[in-house]
């Protein structure tokens, strides 16, 4: 029988089957931020059993709250910065270097099709947009992830979404996955994997498929998948080049046929044409119109025409979610020679330190300082309340962030998931509203 | 083990989420015993007051999808250093559900029907929560005593069955996954 890409990602690295329905698998990568691995570490510590598994496998950052905001946060720092040193963990970024976890891993060519990945963040689901099983996990998890390089997981059932149609200008991967959670709901695909299919998803960047992988959790989901292509090993080719070069030992040294071969390596991770999915989505996505959440929960979503005149306190553009390159590039352009609204606190935090020396080459930082923006360094900050743009109580917010739980951004507060078109657009007006961009 | 037996607080919405039950900010807290007066600090809960009604209470009934969101472990170590280390819900989120298992405390997963009629026989009352690991039954009841010895005729009582898997099983005995793992792996 036909397998899913997480079936043939499970089968690759199958360790044991405890009982029926779990399987211990293997992990290719550990990935570590300051708020989940602390704890982790201190309890190894306390057990006796301060080791890693393999240091090459292991990545590790500080994202969350950086640069250190109190005694607290600067004692999670110390206490991942001093395991790395006191392990050799050589990917491992302080600040100068660090940036939001899913953006950086991936940047730095650490995710590869059929690879799996554990982290202590829910949102660990985004590398799935490389043909990964990608899943988040809590401390302890991690900490057996650490410490013996598996992790145990039901054996993965995945929903298949089928993705057609093409979007509107003006319309994007944020708007997409923000109108299926509202489909499906937020328990919708839980213990599921959502596997993305279609048009649409092909003709993605593997930035825009990171959007969409990136929510999956939202709707519940282990993970989030996108089968393996072109487009995944033009993105990869700078980290595998050299590897395929040196398999290449006969034939013409030409890259097209490297990538070639590259692609066919990946292949055993594409879905067979048999494969068994506990259901399958069609959406076409032709009609779809900018989204935006309305109430404290991913699922409340309603198209941003629904919502114009909605007063915001601030925007916010970054994370994990729409903190790249691409999204601040829109951004960028709807904000090109505008001022934002005064009543309006704009702030802006470019993912990693690529993105943001990007952005500066490009001249987009300057617009979004020139508009009256507010740019941070690369940091979780405000996407979880914890610092860099907390919110007071009654304040709403307009943010290209993923979740929208009451209090996320500060107690009291709301906010409003958008992508990040429709964030600069609502920036300028003082006000939700639809991008110029839009045109049905 | 822990103990999964006691009084039951029953919280009754669904989709309450792990910002709800522990606040991103003080995810900088270092030692579990430090999230003790946070617990369920920013639920949405009508009637429900976190300061008040969280104590001495041992087992929570709640709705569906339980536990949505992040993936912080702070979430079940919330409950476990408030005396909480049994949730009983119509449905978990995945992450929270494995989150305690692996922390050797329980989620269990009863039909939406039986969580109905738990609800709606329970709900508002002072009720115990009897869970028995060997005939896997929960004992609900009204009649004062956690024990379920209290033969009060008055008291409702219900005993309702329960499946957990066998490796959910072998974590909760284990003492949780890092006992386990190390044992087997
Ligand atoms: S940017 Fe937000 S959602 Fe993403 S990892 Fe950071 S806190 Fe989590």
């Amino acid at each position: 029988m036909g397998k899913t890409i997480a079936e043939k990602i499970f089968d690759a690295h199958h360790v044991d089957s405890p009982s029926g329905d779990v399987d211990v698998i293997s992990l290719d990568a550990v990935f570590c931020h300051e708020i989940t691995t602390p704890i982790a570490i201190t309890d190894l510590m306390a057990r006796g059993k301060d080791r890693v598994f393999d240091t090459s496998k292991i990545k590790a950052v500080i994202d969350h709250v950086t640069p250190a905001k109190d005694s607290k946060t600067a004692m999670q720092g110390k206490i991942l910065r001093d395991w790395a040193v006191r392990h050799g963990i050589k990917d491992f970024f302080d600040i100068g270097r660090n940036g939001v976890c899913h953006a950086i891993f991936p940047e730095k060519g650490f995710v590869r099709p059929g690879f799996t990945i554990i982290m202590g963040d829910s949102h660990t689901c985004t590398h799935g947009a490389f043909g990964a099983f990608a899943a988040g996990v809590g401390t302890t998890d991690l900490e057996v992830g650490i410490l013996k390089g598996v992790c145990a997981f039901k054996k993965p059932e995945s929903i298949k979404v089928e993705i057609s149609g093409t979007l509107d200008s003006g319309v994007y991967a944020k708007d997409v996955i923000l109108s299926l959670i509202g489909k499906i709901g937020v328990n919708g695909a839980t213990n599921k994997v959502l596997e993305f299919h279609g048009s649409v998803v092909e003709s993605m960047t593997m930035d825009q498929r990171m959007t969409l992988c990136n929510m999956a959790v939202e709707a519940g989901a282990t993970s989030g998948i996108c089968a393996p292509d072109m487009v995944t090993v033009e993105y990869l080719w700078p980290f595998i080049k050299d590897e395929y070069a040196s398999k290449d030992t006969h034939t013409s040294k030409d890259e097209n046929s490297l990538k070639k071969v590259a692609l066919e390596a990946f292949n055993k991770f594409t879905p067979d044409a048999d494969a068994k999915y506990s259901s399958t989505i069609q959406m076409s996505v032709s009609n779809l119109q900018p989204q935006v959440t309305f109430g404290y929960k991913p699922d409340q979503v309603k198209p941003v025409a629904e919502m114009e005149g909605t007063p915001i306190n601030q925007v916010y553009i970054g994370s994990c979610t729409n903190g790249r390159l691409e999204d601040l590039e829109i951004a960028s352009s709807i904000l090109k020679g505008k001022k934002i609204a005064a009543s309006v606190r704009g702030i802006v935090s470019p993912a990693t330190p690529e993105i943001y020396s990007k952005a500066l080459d490009k001249g987009i930082i300057k617009i979004f300082m020139d508009a009256g923006f507010c740019v941070t360094n690369p940091t979780c900050g405000a996407c979880l309340g914890m610092s860099n743009g907390v919110l007071a109580d009654g304040e709403v917010c307009a943010a290209t962030t993923n979740r929208n739980f009451n209090g996320r951004m500060g107690k009291g507060s709301m906010v409003h998931l958008m992508s990040p078109a429709t964030a600069a657009a609502s920036a300028i007006k003082g006000v939700i509203t639809n991008s110029e961009l839009y045109s049905a | 083990m822990k103990n999964f037996s006691g009084k039951a607080l029953f919280l009754d919405r669904s989709d309450i989420n792990t910002d709800e039950i522990i606040p991103a900010k003080y995810l900088t807290e270092i030692t579990k015993e430090a999230l003790k007066p946070y617990l369920l600090e920013d639920i949405v809960l009508k009637g429900f007051n976190p300061s008040t009604d969280i104590e001495n209470m041992s087992v929570v009934i709640t709705r569906d999808n339980f536990g949505c969101g992040s993936s912080r472990e702070h979430a079940p170590w919330a409950f476990e250093v408030n005396g909480i280390n049994i949730v009983i819900a119509s449905g978990f989120a995945r992450i929270f559900r494995q989150n305690m298992f692996n922390c050797g405390m329980m989620a269990v997963e009863l039909e939406k029907d039986v969580i109905d009629r738990i609800f709606s026989l329970f709900a508002g009352k002072t009720t115990f929560v009897e869970t028995n690991m060997e005939k896997m039954t929960f004992t609900f009841s009204t009649d004062g005593m956690a024990d379920g010895t209290n033969d009060s005729s008055d008291g409702l009582r219900e005993i309702i069955p329960f499946t957990v898997s066998e490796y959910d099983l072998a974590l909760v005995k284990a003492g949780g996954w890092v006992n386990y793992a190390d044992q087997n792996y």
